[in-house]
């Protein structure tokens, strides 16, 4: 491969691990910074690429309304796509954690999961809303008048990267705010902090809402990247898995973690169907990309069992007040 | 022949060290108390001695062997048994199971010792189906020393019988101690109701803040009078 | 709706077997295992390499039984699935959560290492059989005729008989055999089993092994139900979860019940409702316990 085709490879592969990048920041806000169990990332994923996508895309008209079921097409710019899908996700969140934030915590996970779910299948049959199983295509990629296709993932890197700094710069202001010492105070001693007369639970509905917002963000994102999104992309592997391994890997409750964790694991997931792809015996190509499921859930076994800090750990935050 | 000895044990929880080297020991036949404070370690002593915690310096030696960080499991056979404060009943198990649980290791005919138990607690024997967790406070505690006893112990660690008990049935129970230790059983005793305690006792040991204070026979404790004051309220 | 609730019936008996192991792991390891829907999947899978791989030779074992759509293969391949599988669970217990514990981790910890093992586990059914659907066997599925229309596969009422037997077996081990006490010992109060004697880590041998039990037959059983593919056992962990809320954690009975509401419920929406929607019948029954009766029907407030 001469280099032009290794650099596009190397900033494809950084748009993806970028965008999961930011989903790792989000879960670190929800498990790292205030110890929310959130198995239902997809979910969040999900309600930001899609409302991205319906606010991004024209109605259908013509011969397309035959073949494209949307309900929703507002033709927007970009921003406003993101702006949306970080409201949506940042709204989702709400009902959820007046649900379940109470709750004991294992309890948050398995609602979460039953939640992503629901949203999944939600996407998959009510076609008439975005198109069902077959998904949404086409959809806007921002500023791609300005270069050649070829050179189009380095532009998208850039856009991605920039979101990825405005989100963990404002995280790393905030963890040290007084607000963040309180999430940190709760997560520490939950009891101890009620007693301080913070009130937990909307600390806890804060944290969640942030969360979905930057998971929200990532979403559209991811949408834009790969122009075509469908429901069976959010699924538990994919959309909410990877983020713990990237997350436990890196260092939970660190964002340099966060981030860190998010290449890794993605270099992890996109290389090893490469390689498993040369050495598997012919017949069996189809199945070489499920060998990163057992990848994937070795990593994060083995982290737990040897390293559960992750490799950078957690930070000890140091207040200005 | 001293059936417990416990030599300068240091333990704690995690990084809290509560014990701070404590010596002491307990006469074969002899019912012995541990009083003192609140947070003293009494708990903290019970736990280490059956190996719930282990000692982090120092040594436990039961009939003579060092038995220093053995398991629970270990203990139960070699004829020793234990009885928390808290929890210390099977809830959702009957009367009945609660007892047959006692005698889990138990690898002979454990059916006569239940009808044993039964005599010693007749009011366990007239509800054997009940579920454990509806009995009563007096009626749960009984029963948790006679799931104690279903190993035919000879040595029994008490902590805090009289807890939540009201006055007469805490001289109930501890007459049913006094009957138990007349049959062989030598007990040692965390009571927080001291001057009840020492009065079945033969020996007494003060513990405070993880330190022994006093010791001496249950008589001359009962007598001093600046252990009545310190300790027993009087 | 007769029929549905039938239907019901039977989807719930495979539910209620599911989540009897579920309650049991989750009371006595004391963590939410989630690979439990996946070790139902790799039972499944092994009782369709025996049946159908290993045994495929002898025609006397494909041939089917009576009335049922299976043959003696599909059976003898029972008790394989169920040593393998609890073995597994075992195995598993030793190499992975028995660490953990020394290490003194949170409950949490567990939970998400068992999440890990799930995709592990279903990454190596991907592997070894690919992503397409398999059945036990092909061929119509003979029905009978119930009074009210109803119409029910032979295959359910073995399904409905083995789930009711293995559930009976399981109320007989737990609540005759010294065993048996000693596991609801154990799940009602650790620390005092361990203050008896009882080994916790005997128990918990004793605990997974029977889970991996319980989870190959309902494994198999739900094959035979519908068919077989990797995603199965994860799918199934929602109404597992429902079911076991429902029914209070670390009661047999309420896992019973749990699952026996769960299977009526998600069929009797079919009624005004796509059938793909199931999984979310089954998250709104959760999410009503949760709310209004958090502790399930069968618990205690504490």
């Amino acid at each position: 491969m001469e280099i032009e085709g290794i650099l596009s490879f190397l900033a494809s592969f950084a748009v993806m691990a970028s965008i999961y990048a930011i989903f790792s920041l989000g879960l670190n806000v929800h498990w790292g910074y205030t110890g929310l169990l959130n198995y239902g990332i997809a979910g969040f994923f999900a309600i930001g690429a899609y409302t991205s996508a319906l606010i991004t895309t024209p109605k259908p008209t013509g011969v397309l309304a035959d073949y494209v079921d949307q309900a929703i097409g507002l033709n927007q710019p970009f921003l406003v796509g993101v702006l949306g899908a970080a409201i949506a996700s940042g709204l989702l969140a709400i009902p959820i954690g007046l649900l379940t934030l109470r709750l004991r915590e294992s309890y948050l996970a398995i609602c979460t999961v039953g939640l992503a779910e629901c949203i999944r299948l939600f996407f998959q049959n009510e076609v008439w809303l975005a198109n069902g199983p077959e998904g949404l295509v086409g959809l806007p990629q921002p500023l791609h008048e300005l270069v050649p296709p070829k050179y189009y993932h380095y532009l998208y890197l850039g856009i991605v990267l920039v979101f990825l700094a405005l989100i963990y710069f404002a995280l790393e202001r905030g963890i040290r705010s007084p607000w963040g010492r309180v999430l940190r105070a709760i997560r520490e001693d939950e009891v101890m902090a009620s007693a301080d007369g913070k009130d937990v639970f909307l600390f806890k509905l804060q944290s969640l809402v942030l969360g979905a917002v930057i998971m929200g963000i990532g979403g559209a994102l991811y949408a834009h990247y790969s122009a075509a999104i469908q429901p069976g992309i959010f699924t538990g592997l994919f959309g909410t898995f990877i983020i713990w391994a990237m997350l436990t890997l890196g260092g939970t409750g660190n964002n340099k973690g966060a981030i860190l964790g998010a290449f890794l694991v993605w270099a992890l997931w996109s290389w090893s169907t490469y390689i498993v792809g040369k050495v598997v015996p012919a017949g069996f190509e189809t199945r070489a990309p499920f060998v990163r499921f057992i990848l994937i859930g070795l990593v994060l076994v083995i982290v737990l069992l040897r390293r559960p800090r992750g490799i950078i750990g957690e930070e000890k935050y140091v207040s200005k007040f | 022949m001293a059936i417990l000895r416990v030599e300068g044990v240091v333990s704690g929880y995690g990084a809290m060290e509560v014990l701070h080297g404590l010596s002491l020991e307990v006469e074969e036949g002899h019912i012995v108390s541990l009083i003192g404070p609140n947070g003293a370690g009494k708990t903290t002593l019970l736990r280490t001695i059956f190996g719930v915690l282990k000692p982090w310096k120092g040594k436990v030696y039961f009939k003579g062997k060092d038995i220093s960080g053995f398991p629970p499991e270990r203990l139960v056979r070699m004829g020793m048994a234990y009885i928390p404060q808290e929890y210390n009943i099977f809830p959702s198990l009957t009367v009945q199971e609660n007892l047959e649980m006692g005698a889990f290791v138990r690898e002979d005919d454990w059916r006569p010792r239940l009808e044993e138990v039964y005599e010693l607690f007749p009011d366990l024997s007239g509800r054997r189906n009940s579920r454990a967790g509806e009995l009563s406070g007096g009626m749960r505690q009984m029963l948790a020393i006679g799931r104690a006893l279903m190993l035919n112990p000879e040595l029994l660690l008490l902590d805090e019988p009289s807890t939540g008990l009201a006055p007469f049935l805490v001289d109930a129970i501890l007459e049913r101690i006094k009957d138990l230790n007349s049959q062989g059983v030598t007990i040692f005793m965390v009571e927080q109701n001291a001057y009840k305690a020492l009065q079945v006792s033969d020996r007494a040991y003060v513990l405070e803040g993880g330190e022994k204070r006093a010791e001496g026979s249950a008589r001359e404790m009962l007598e001093d009078k600046e252990i009545g004051r310190l300790y027993l309220g009087r | 709706m007769p029929e549905l609730i039938v239907y019901g019936l039977v989807l719930g008996s495979i539910i209620a077997l599911g989540t009897i192991g579920f309650t049991l792991s989750t009371k006595i390891a004391d963590f939410c295992n989630y690979s439990h829907g996946d070790l139902m999947t790799v039972g499944a899978y092994i009782a369709l390499l025996v049946s159908g791989t290993l045994l495929s030779g002898s025609g006397f074992l494909q041939g089917r039984i009576g009335p049922f759509s299976f043959g003696w293969g599909l059976l003898l391949s029972f008790l394989p699935a169920i040593l393998v599988t609890a073995g597994l669970a075992i195995l598993i217990d030793r190499l992975v959560y028995r660490p953990l514990r020394r290490l003194g981790a949170p409950s949490i910890h567990f939970d998400m290492v068992s999440l890990g093992i799930a995709f592990a586990l279903r990454g190596v059914i991907y592997v070894i059989w690919g992503a397409d659907y398999h059945f036990y066997f092909s061929g119509v599925r003979p029905m009978i005729y119930l009074p009210w229309g109803i119409k029910l596969r032979t295959d359910e009422i073995f399904i409905m008989a083995v789930a009711w037997a293995l559930v009976a077996l399981t109320y007989v081990f737990l609540g005759r055999t010294k065993v048996g006490k000693a596991l609801r010992a154990t799940a009602d109060n650790p620390d005092l089993a361990r203050v008896a004697g009882i080994s916790t880590e005997r128990m918990l041998t004793w605990c997974w092994g029977i889970v991996g039990a319980l989870c190959a037959v309902s494994g198999i059983l739900y094959g035979i139900e519908t068919q077989l593919r990797p995603e199965m056992g994860w799918i199934f962990l929602l109404p597992l979860f429902a079911a076991l809320v429902l029914g209070s954690i670390g009661s047999i009975t309420g896992a019973l019940v749990g699952g026996l509401v769960l299977g009526i419920a998600q069929q009797v929406s079919t009624a005004w409702m796509k059938p793909t929607y199931k999984p979310a019948v089954a998250f709104l029954v959760m999410i009503l316990t949760l709310i209004f009766r958090p502790e399930g029907i069968f618990g205690r407030r504490r």
